[in-house]
């Protein structure tokens, strides 16, 4: 049956069965591919995206959960500060290498640090942990948060001066 | 690095230069290295291009699949040819045979050979093209070149005028070849040895990098696949009705081994493929378990093999020994599992066949794509994508074959996509690996004659028969004896294939990656047997390897080395040659009372040569020491009944965040031609975690993965 769903600020109609996961309506049906399969069963944070803000496995949500949720994707991360704040650090670390899992790394990182702007390494142990990187880019990954956040807590004390 | 031609071969016999396209210069050059002069010559397989506004394009036979080659060799050509960075654009060649790999004979992008394959030809290439360029800006002043000097895209005259690269490129192009470009001297270098940013970030943090699984051709439909079950079986039969049903679902299609279910978007496609119930014929492997792959290794223990290393004589100081140290390893077969499950998109129309695929043999895939539409050569494209991952798998082509055999029964352009599930369990796996050791001692407990008999599959044999020698696959024995002062050796291979269907491939670090995990552990075992310290024990035996040697007391003195630990904590280390590199690693593990050993620290120092992006080199490193760490921890597959018991990252387990060792990379500074850094993190890091779980516990393991329960309370 068709869903209409809300993906980065726009509403789109699917036409597709309820159990349908995000995962693959974004990737097939609407086209956006940053969102990325890994495992499928919700173990390697590849397809992570927001859903009101929270982290959220899209190839473990159905379309029929979302409701008139806000859905936000790697695509549109950019728009928000802490998006940007990532985005940045990763480049100034050079995070990347095959960049596959990358989409769902940032989109975790995102969430954490929207809920928890200066997370300590167990912190971010905690919440990362749901994001597998075959190419072991772990340790800069966590060097990126810590940079990130810190970007933006200068931001933040720069504005309000 | 001194001026002249690292290549052996005059500039005549191997560059080609001519006008591009609309305009410019084009270099074409092969991508050879030094310790193999190929006859006949290679014909040119990479392209510098400078357009007529200055452009300069690099056209590479490799592709990016994370180990930032094309950055490295982007800082190569800008900094020969006198060029800013930024000013240089990338280009990933199209398959064909002319892109081919000298080293390698034919477009591959692994074993860390990218990198070394380009170094000596690109800097001459780049050079010979600024020499010509510099010339025609003389000419045109009637000045000599001398006066002139390049830098920055342009070239420049003492007395301060200039030309673009731009404005000359084209009279340049026409200029004969100079006899003897000279080249930049090592310590003039400021772009190569830099850690400059990646040229592939940008596009893979903001969800716009196209990976193979990313492909959407105008009306693509989407297949999920099933191969038998039983490796090596085939399809018998298959009812499709119950896939019909599943809304979305389009088709049905049969291959000889395989099945696969054709959809609107790929839930459906595998929703409808779990609701067959497909007939397969499961073939002569329906009964095969684990137990009888080991069992079939270790037998081949006990056969003599052929020898590969034979000098001294071992027979001799054997006779004479004070004690005999022997030993067997076992390691298990391992599955890839790069992040990115295989994929390949096809479209079959009109008498033409394209295919967009990740892959690290572009020319391999289009030769199989060929074969497999049954179209002439010519008839077919392949585009290469960014690769999520390979690390050995996407070396194979099966998964192309495969998908072209399903799309040419579809009408629609076709993405077939593999479930985790069939990634992990329709691996080209790398195969078990056993070895025999045996060394003979003397009073001191000094190393007099080393006996290494490996027990392993020819894989070259398929793969690439040209590395072999006598029936030995040069890969196998590689780095089989370590850097030490033994004088008397044999290395033996003895060959141990899979059982039919059962495809072996290569894996992260390749030869090197078992051997060192075999020498490392013995020399350990020397060492504490004769009551040394394990570093110092190995440094004594290295007076022929003093690159190693200084890697190896970079990471002793980095690791802090002999300092006290916690209880139950320990440091090992190992050290070796592979790749045209030389490394030493030093880990630290904790091992708990239940058995569970955390990689605390790992501590790697390099000698690859000039280290062209060392940011680069320090990445690879930490990856390929992650990749070991999950190998060394957890890595397994085993079969029951002819199946791969392992599914998805549930039963095949990898490091995540919270297991991830703090990774300390030292780089030893060095003039030598660059070395391969993609693998051999991989290859060192196994044996330094098993040498630290003994230094930790007294337990020594010769069999991987870590058995907790063998540490439980050691
Ligand atoms: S694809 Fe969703 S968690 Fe792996
Ligand atoms: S960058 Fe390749 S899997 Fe993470």
């Amino acid at each position: 049956m068709p869903y209409s769903i809300n993906v980065n600020g726009a509403v789109r109609e699917v036409d597709v069965d309820a159990d349908t996961p995000m995962l693959w309506v974004l990737r097939d049906v609407v086209g956006l591919t940053g969102t990325k399969y890994g495992c499928g069963v919700a173990m390697c944070g590849a397809c992570t995206i927001h859903v009101d803000g929270k982290a959220r496995r899209a190839c473990f949500t159905p379309v029929s959960n979302v409701g008139s949720a806000q859905i936000r994707t790697i695509e549109t991360l950019h728009e928000t500060a802490v998006g940007q704040a990532l985005q940045r650090a990763w480049r100034e670390l050079d995070v990347v290498q095959c960049g596959y899992c990358q989409s769902g790394q940032l989109m975790s990182a995102a969430a954490l640090l929207e809920a928890n702007p200066r997370p300590s390494d167990d912190d971010i142990d905690m919440v990362m942990a749901g994001n597998i990187c075959r190419c072991g880019t772990y340790g800069r990954i966590r060097a990126g948060i810590h940079l990130a956040a810190r970007y933006l807590n200068e931001s933040t004390t720069g504005s309000g001066q | 690095m001194s001026a002249g031609n690292p290549t052996g071969l005059s500039r005549r016999e191997f560059l080609a230069v001519s006008l591009a396209a609309g305009g410019g210069m084009l270099i074409g050059f092969p991508l050879a290295g030094r310790t193999q002069t190929p006859t006949p010559l290679p014909a040119p397989s990479a392209f510098i291009r400078i357009d007529r506004s200055g452009r300069v394009t690099l056209i590479l036979p490799y592709v990016e699949m994370g180990q930032g080659s094309y950055t490295a060799q982007a800082q190569i050509l800008a900094e020969e040819l006198e060029v800013a960075l930024d000013a240089v654009t990338l280009q990933a060649a199209p398959a064909a045979q002319v892109y081919a790999s000298p080293i390698l004979g034919e477009q591959i992008t692994g074993g860390s050979f990218s990198l070394r394959g380009a170094w000596a030809t690109m800097r001459l290439a780049a050079a010979a093209a600024r020499t010509m360029l510099i010339d025609t800006a003389a000419q045109r002043w009637r000045v000599r070149a001398a006066s002139c000097r390049a830098e920055n895209g342009r070239v420049i005259h003492s007395g301060g005028r200039s030309f673009s690269y731009g404005e000359l490129a084209d009279d340049a192009a026409r200029r004969p070849v100079p006899a003897a470009p000279t080249l930049k001297a090592v310590d003039a270098f400021r772009v190569v040895g830099q850690p400059r940013k990646r040229l592939d970030s940008p596009a893979k943090i903001n969800g716009t990098a196209l990976f193979g699984i990313d492909m959407r051709p105008d009306g693509v439909l989407h297949a999920m696949v099933q191969a038998c079950p039983v490796l090596g079986g085939r399809l018998v039969s298959v009812d499709p009705a119950p896939a019909m049903s599943v809304k979305g679902v389009r088709q049905v299609v049969k291959i000889d081994d395989a099945v696969a279910v054709v959809a609107d978007h790929t839930w459906a496609a595998l929703k409808g493929l779990r609701a067959l119930s497909p007939q397969w014929d499961e073939g002569a492997n329906r009964n095969l378990t684990t137990a009888d792959m080991v069992a079939a290794a270790d037998a081949a223990l006990a056969r003599t093999g052929l020898v590969f290393t034979n000098t001294g004589d071992v027979a001799k100081a054997e006779a004479s020994a004070a004690r005999r140290f022997e030993a067997t390893y076992r390691m298990p077969m391992l599955a890839h599992a790069a992040m990115e499950p295989l994929t390949c998109t096809v479209k079959v129309a009109d008498g033409r066949c394209d295919v967009w695929v990740g892959s690290q043999v572009v020319g391999r895939a289009h030769k199989a794509a060929a074969e497999a539409a049954g179209l002439p050569p010519d008839s077919v494209s392949v585009h290469n994508q960014y690769l999520g991952g390979a690390f050995g798998r996407r070396l194979e082509t099966d998964y192309v074959s495969q998908a072209v055999l399903i799309a040419k029964q579809v009408k629609s352009p076709l993405k077939v996509t593999w479930s985790r599930e069939e990634d992990m369990q329709h691996d080209y796996f790398r195969f078990h690996n056993h070895s025999l050791v045996s060394v003979a001692v003397d009073s001191t407990g000094q190393p007099q004659s080393w006996r290494h008999r490996v027990v392993a599959p020819n894989i070259m044999a398929r793969w690439f028969p040209g590395f072999q020698k006598d029936g030995i696959d040069l890969d196998a024995v590689d780095a089989a004896a370590g850097p030490y002062d033994i004088p008397n050796v044999v290395v033996e291979f003895t060959r141990n294939e899979a059982p039919a269907g059962v495809n072996t491939g290569n894996w992260r670090g390749v030869g090197p990656t078992r051997n060192v995990f075999v020498v490392e552990s013995a020399i350990d075992e020397l060492a504490h047997a004769a009551g040394r310290d394990p570093l110092a024990y190995r440094q004594a035996l290295m007076s022929k390897a003093p690159r190693a040697r200084a890697a190896l007391e970079l990471a002793g003195r980095e690791s802090q080395w002999g300092t006290a630990l916690p209880a139950r904590t320990g440091r090992g280390v190992a050290v070796f040659e592979a790749f045209g590199s030389h490394l030493a690693m030093v880990a630290q593990v904790n091992v708990s009372r239940t058995g569970h050993a955390r990689v605390e620290r790992v501590v790697c120092a390099v000698d690859t040569g000039i280290a062209v992006n060392p940011d680069i080199v320090r990445a690879q490193i930490e990856g390929g020491v992650i990749y070991g760490v999950s190998a060394v921890l957890y890595g397994r597959v085993t079969m029951d009944k002819g199946r791969v018991q392992q599914r998805n990252f549930d039963t095949y387990p990898v490091v995540r965040m919270n297991e991830a060792p703090k990774i300390d990379v030292y780089i030893v500074p060095s003039t030598a031609e660059p070395g391969g850094v993609g693998e051999p993190g991989t290859s060192g890091v196994i044996a330094a975690v098993v040498n630290a779980v003994y230094a930790a516990t007294g337990k020594r393991l010769r069999t991987l993965p870590i058995d907790p329960a063998q540490l439980r309370n050691a």
